[in-house]
């Protein structure tokens, strides 16, 4: 684990592993994508997961996300064990809890930009007058104030992956996941990205992990995990 | 937003959500025409029978069963007393629009005029003639044939009748009686007289006595009705032919005779206490008929009448048959029309769910629980279900128009003309919103099985899907 710029250990873990391990099977061939892995992510921190592919940087994302399940081991997130929670429980608390920004933004194709950053809100009960004032607000934070009515196919690249951050910041999560999120993007608009998650994070003080091995979201980076053949590598 | 969220899935594959709504579509205006024809084939047999027979009979105990075997057997004593009960009853006289008396009898009718010499056995009804004709005018569903006016059988004093076309051929009267495509019967060539062999002298005796006391009788054209009176001796009374009343069945065109109440109860009952053996209720309105009957019961009862009330489904067996074979072939219909629906919908929806499926692992990513992703697809299969449904409702209304404006004419079962082919417009609710939430339950059902697919997915797997 490396730390940049400030040092976060002294404040409470947003996520918590504690020897997690995941293992895929294929029939009787086992594949063991995370071994072992014990770490504390802290609160308000812009952390990154890197490593080459298939060192599974995305199993443990997803682990720490509660969309899959270790074989072995406990994950706290938000000091929930969430192993303990069964599957409503879980779809409730990562609705509340957990923002996702995918490699391929994976935004809902039917909706427009104000309608896919609303979403999460409506998930969560919040009432139609407040829904709007933050998804605005959210919109106008990135840049897309004026594409708020447009649907995902009329956006750019970078324009969709700014809704996705939207999306995923508008319910001011505790943490923030995103899985290479500059992958699909160009250098330019890649940067830009790093950019404006950069920005959201400091000004929303929510904790954003990564998987990536982009080099500028390395180099944007409170904290890094190394990760090699399903290890933490120091 | 759920609804919203459907609305907009559905429309993102236009043509195949199309297909899908039109073959739904198709589902429901197929059952909704068939629906139409049976109401319209319901009613006009409905119409019918009540216009004819009423909706409801009072017989004397076991007519029913035996009576038309010896109707003569059957009367009703004080029969005017107990229409006069029935009649100002304060429930049953709202509901009541005709009721009047008949007699029902058989016999033998014979033409002897002229040197003629033909007979045939006859089921007769006796009835009031002007209530008769009212009867006629009964038309609750607007399915009746055009009203014609015939007054042939009301003057009550008269001595003239009807007859079937079929008993007119028989007796050889299609000439006299100037019915079209009515031959009269070739002359026997083997007979040695051509007139047929001799009436028995007896029965001929009672016929001349019959018609000497109708000085004028010798103008029209005349049949003899012989019938056994109640008492069993022999009676006979002549009868003036107004003219042919075709009856639907042939069966019972061979055999009818309506006459009036007056001279039927005159040869059934010879002197004696003119009886009558049913009591025919036709009610304002067919819907009245279960009322209606319960209370004749209850009256029945309470005067210890030896009476039995019948109603025009239990008297017309045809009626019911035909009603339960067109609701089986319905039944039938709605059944291959429900599984077509059915395949296509989980066709379409499983489509559906393979598109979506990084969409499906996106949004449960998000916080969406399984239970909200199967409401909804299944949302979505309703929706297309309803949309199919209601663009079926409008293309069935549109064909009835058509169909209905058309100027189609046919000849239904048991009818003797050409009728116009007019569909009932299918509002009844039991049809109406019968089929479409049928159809609608049918694709919410068969969305199910996509919907508990998708429900199921991992989303870790989801969302790898490409």
């Amino acid at each position: 684990m490396r730390e940049n710029a400030t040092s976060s250990s002294a404040r409470p873990p947003v996520v918590r592993l504690d020897r997690v391990a995941r293992v895929y099977r294929s029939g009787a061939i086992e594949v063991p994508a995370v071994r072992d892995i014990s770490l504390d992510i802290p609160g308000g921190v812009f952390g990154v997961i890197a490593g080459p592919s298939g060192s599974g940087k995305t199993t443990l994302l997803n682990m720490i996300g509660c969309i899959d399940k270790p074989d072995s081991g406990r994950v706290e997130v938000q000091g929930q064990d969430v192993g303990l929670l069964a599957d409503d429980a879980l779809s409730d608390f990562r609705a509340r809890h957990i923002g996702f920004v995918f490699q391929s933004f994976n935004l809902i194709p039917v909706l427009s930009a104000f309608e896919n950053v609303e979403y999460p809100l409506l998930l969560i009960g919040v009432p139609a007058a407040e829904r709007r004032r933050r998804t605005l607000e959210i919109l106008d934070a990135v840049g897309l104030s004026a594409q708020a009515g447009r649907r995902p196919d009329e956006l750019s690249g970078g324009q969709k992956q700014r809704v996705a951050i939207a999306r995923a910041l508008v319910k001011e999560p505790a943490l923030v996941l995103a899985d290479e999120p500059t992958a699909n993007l160009d250098s330019v608009t890649g940067a830009a990205i790093v950019a404006t998650m950069r920005r959201m994070q400091a000004a929303c003080a929510t904790s954003f992990v990564f998987s990536t091995h982009d080099a500028r979201l390395l180099a944007e980076a409170d904290l890094t995990f190394s990760i090699a053949d399903g290890m933490l590598v120091p | 937003m759920m609804v919203r969220l459907a609305l907009r899935n559905i429309s993102r594959n236009r043509r195949r959500s199309l297909t899908t709504a039109s073959l739904v579509g198709m589902g429901a205006a197929g059952l909704l025409l068939f629906g139409a024809f049976m109401i319209y084939i319901f009613s006009g047999l409905e119409t019918g029978i009540v216009q004819a027979g009423g909706h409801l009979v009072v017989h004397r105990s076991g007519y029913f069963l035996f009576g038309p075997g010896n109707p003569a057997a059957y009367g009703i004593d004080d029969h005017e007393a107990v229409m006069r009960e029935i009649r100002n009853d304060p429930i049953l006289r709202p509901m009541i629009r005709v009721a009047t008396p008949t007699q029902a009898l058989v016999g033998i009718a014979g033409n002897f005029a002229g040197g003629a010499s033909t007979s045939k056995t006859f089921f007769g009804i006796g009835v009031v003639g002007a209530d008769r004709e009212k009867m006629r005018t009964w038309d609750e569903h607007g399915a009746s044939r055009p009203y014609v006016p015939d007054n042939r059988l009301n003057d009550p004093n008269a001595a003239r009748g009807v007859i079937g076309r079929g008993v007119a051929r028989i007796l050889g009267l299609c000439g006299k009686l100037r019915v079209p495509d009515c031959p009269d019967p070739e002359p026997r060539p083997n007979a040695s007289d051509p007139n047929g062999p001799p009436l028995d002298p007896a029965l001929t005796a009672l016929a001349q006595e019959e018609r000497s006391g109708e000085a004028a009788a010798v103008v029209g054209t005349y049949i003899e009705l012989l019938s056994a009176t109640a008492s069993g001796a022999p009676n006979i009374v002549s009868l003036e032919v107004a003219g042919v009343d075709t009856q639907m069945v042939k069966e019972i065109d061979d055999n009818h005779i309506a006459l009036p109440l007056s001279l039927a109860q005159r040869l059934v009952y010879g002197r004696g206490e003119p009886k009558v053996t049913g009591l025919v209720l036709q009610l304002h309105h067919t819907r009245d008929v279960p009322d209606a009957r319960a209370r004749l019961t209850a009256l029945i009862e309470t005067k210890h009448w030896p009476l039995e009330v019948r109603d025009f489904r239990e008297m017309n067996p045809f009626f019911v048959q035909v009603t339960r074979m067109f609701d089986t072939i319905f039944l039938f219909l709605a059944l291959i029309m429900g599984v077509i629906v059915l395949f296509a919908v989980v066709n379409t929806m499983t489509m559906n769910v393979l598109e979506r499926t990084s969409e499906i692992g996106t949004i449960r990513a998000m916080g969406v629980r399984r239970a909200t992703i199967r409401h909804l697809f299944v949302l979505e299969g309703a929706i297309l279900g309803g949309l199919g449904a209601t663009l079926g409702v409008a293309i069935a209304f549109a064909a009835i128009w058509l169909i209905n404006h058309a100027g189609f004419r046919w000849m239904p079962p048991g009818h003797t003309d050409p009728i116009p082919f007019q569909l009932v417009w299918p509002t009844r609710p039991g049809l109406l919103l019968g089929t479409w939430c049928g159809l609608v339950a049918v694709a919410t059902l068969a969305s199910l099985l996509p919907a508990n697919r998708a429900a199921r997915s991992r989303i870790v797997d989801a969302l790898r899907h490409v």
